[in-house]
């Protein structure tokens, strides 16, 4: 199983220095911030509830085996305001998120954003974060908190998994 | 001439009171004063429970109107992401932004593992009392997720209704005093009074100790005294103001919150729901803060 995350992470990790997503009820100690992974696949849940919402998503890797991806964002109204309902997404939804995974290689992550199969993009970063510092910096200097600044997929660009 | 002696009392007692009321008509300005919402963006749209949208950023036409005279009444909105910590006190690591600690202070403090800010842990090995569903208290349901605020005013008190957890407190303007022997409660007792016009200082005390002052594991005692500072600036606007007192665990009083904006929304925006349900939190434990933590879960 290892292996085979190691395999998903290295054929389909699009690796960018990216400023830190926050979530306002848990922080981000459990997840890689250096990171961000692309993962193209099929929607079965889609969690819409406190203290975040949660997808679930079935990813196939390079050796044809289903990876159950988990991520996870704000809390609903937070997303809310940011475009995203309860109805986001459906079971059988194809759909390809960006996600700062776990650092225990848990296929588990902080959403970035979403692709819908049409191409309509739903904006998850980053309207909220932990720290107050005004000075703080993202590591590669770019400010990643700017959805403009970020590296758009399109789901046609999207590393295939 | 009783009357008179009366009278003469009553002015000398006003003028040696003058000068505490004075002092407290203004909350304390802290040493350093920070950007209120550095390091975050604001979505455009903000959607009331009846998903009426509202701009976000409520741009004033005009001057508003005088605030008026001791009435706090209102909808009032702090902002996407303003009041998620004690602004002037942030959890980001520098020493200067630390709370003045008694050795007992940061005893306590280590003692307490947050979920977020500096000193996170993994989600999964937080003591945070809220994970147990435990109330957030006073003063923290000012410094953690505070959001649309609505305050429903009486002649003999004010309520103070919160988005997070429909929470609601009251606090007491009645003119009178703490209970004696404060049995202990999640939200204290509360009491205000008008120092100004436009400003009502609210103190709390009696907080439960199982609480903690902020999310960042920030601790108190059972002799916590929270001031809070409601003032109205004109009609549209509010300001909220917060310090904590507690010589066991502080060496000095240190604010929390300072002027810290609220924009009035009309009368018939909904309020919406947020309730962090055990059912929902377990599931959320099960399905990502365990698995993370390296705690099994799924």
């Amino acid at each position: 199983m290892t292996r085979k995350l190691l395999a998903i992470l290295a054929l389909g990790a699009a690796v960018a220095m990216v400023g830190t997503p926050a979530l306002a009820h848990h922080g981000q100690a459990a997840y890689d911030t250096s990171k961000i992974v692309t993962v193209k696949g099929v929607v079965t849940r889609w969690l819409w509830s406190n203290p975040h919402c949660v997808l679930f998503l079935d990813a196939t890797d390079e050796n044809g085996q289903v990876v159950h991806w988990i991520g996870e964002v704000q809390n609903p109204l937070s997303m809310t305001n940011m475009g995203w309902t309860g109805d986001s997404f459906k079971p059988g939804d194809h759909v390809t998120i960006r996600l700062t995974p776990a650092k225990n290689g848990a296929p588990i992550g902080l959403i970035a954003d979403a692709i819908m199969a049409n191409g309509h993009k739903l904006d998850a970063r980053n309207f909220v974060r932990d720290a107050v510092d005004p000075d703080a910096k993202p590591i590669d200097g770019k400010d990643a908190s700017k959805p403009d600044a970020k590296t758009d997929a399109k789901p046609d660009e999207a590393p295939k998994q | 001439m009783r009357m008179s002696c009366v009278a003469g009392i009553a002015v000398i007692l006003s003028l040696l009171a003058a000068p505490l009321l004075h002092s407290q008509a203004e909350p304390p300005a802290p040493e350093q004063i920070l950007p209120q919402d550095a390091g975050s963006e604001h979505p455009p749209i903000t959607y009331d429970g009846w998903h009426k949208t509202y701009p976000t950023e409520i741009k004033q036409e005009g001057k508003p109107s005088p605030a008026p005279r001791h009435d706090l009444g209102g909808t009032w909105d702090p902002g996407p992401t303003n009041g998620i910590q004690a602004r002037v006190k942030p959890d980001d690591g520098i020493p200067a932004h630390q709370p003045p600690y008694t050795p007992l202070g940061l005893e306590m403090l280590n003692q307490n593992h947050p979920s977020g800010g500096f000193r996170s842990v993994l989600p999964g090995d937080t003591n945070d009392p809220l994970e147990k569903g435990n109330p957030q208290g006073m003063p923290r349901e000012d410094l953690y997720e505070l959001r649309v605020t609505q305050i429903v005013q009486y002649p003999e008190k004010v309520l103070v209704l919160y988005t997070n957890g429909r929470v609601w407190r009251v606090i007491w303007t009645d003119g009178r005093d703490f209970p004696k022997d404060m049995e202990p409660r999640w939200y204290g007792y509360s009491i205000g009074k008008w120092v100004s016009d436009t400003t009502l200082l609210v103190e709390t005390r009696g907080v439960d100790e199982r609480t903690w002052v902020d999310r960042a594991g920030r601790p108190h005692g059972a002799d916590m005294v929270v001031r809070e500072w409601f003032h109205r600036v004109d009609q549209n606007h509010l300001e909220l103001s917060v310090q904590v007192e507690d010589p066991k665990m502080y060496t000095k009083p240190w604010v929390a919150l300072y002027k810290l904006p609220f924009d009035l929304r009309p009368p018939d925006f909904d309020v919406r729901e947020m309730i962090f349900a055990p059912s929902d939190f377990n599931e959320y434990n099960k399905y990502v803060a365990d698995p993370v933590s390296n705690k099994g879960g799924k």
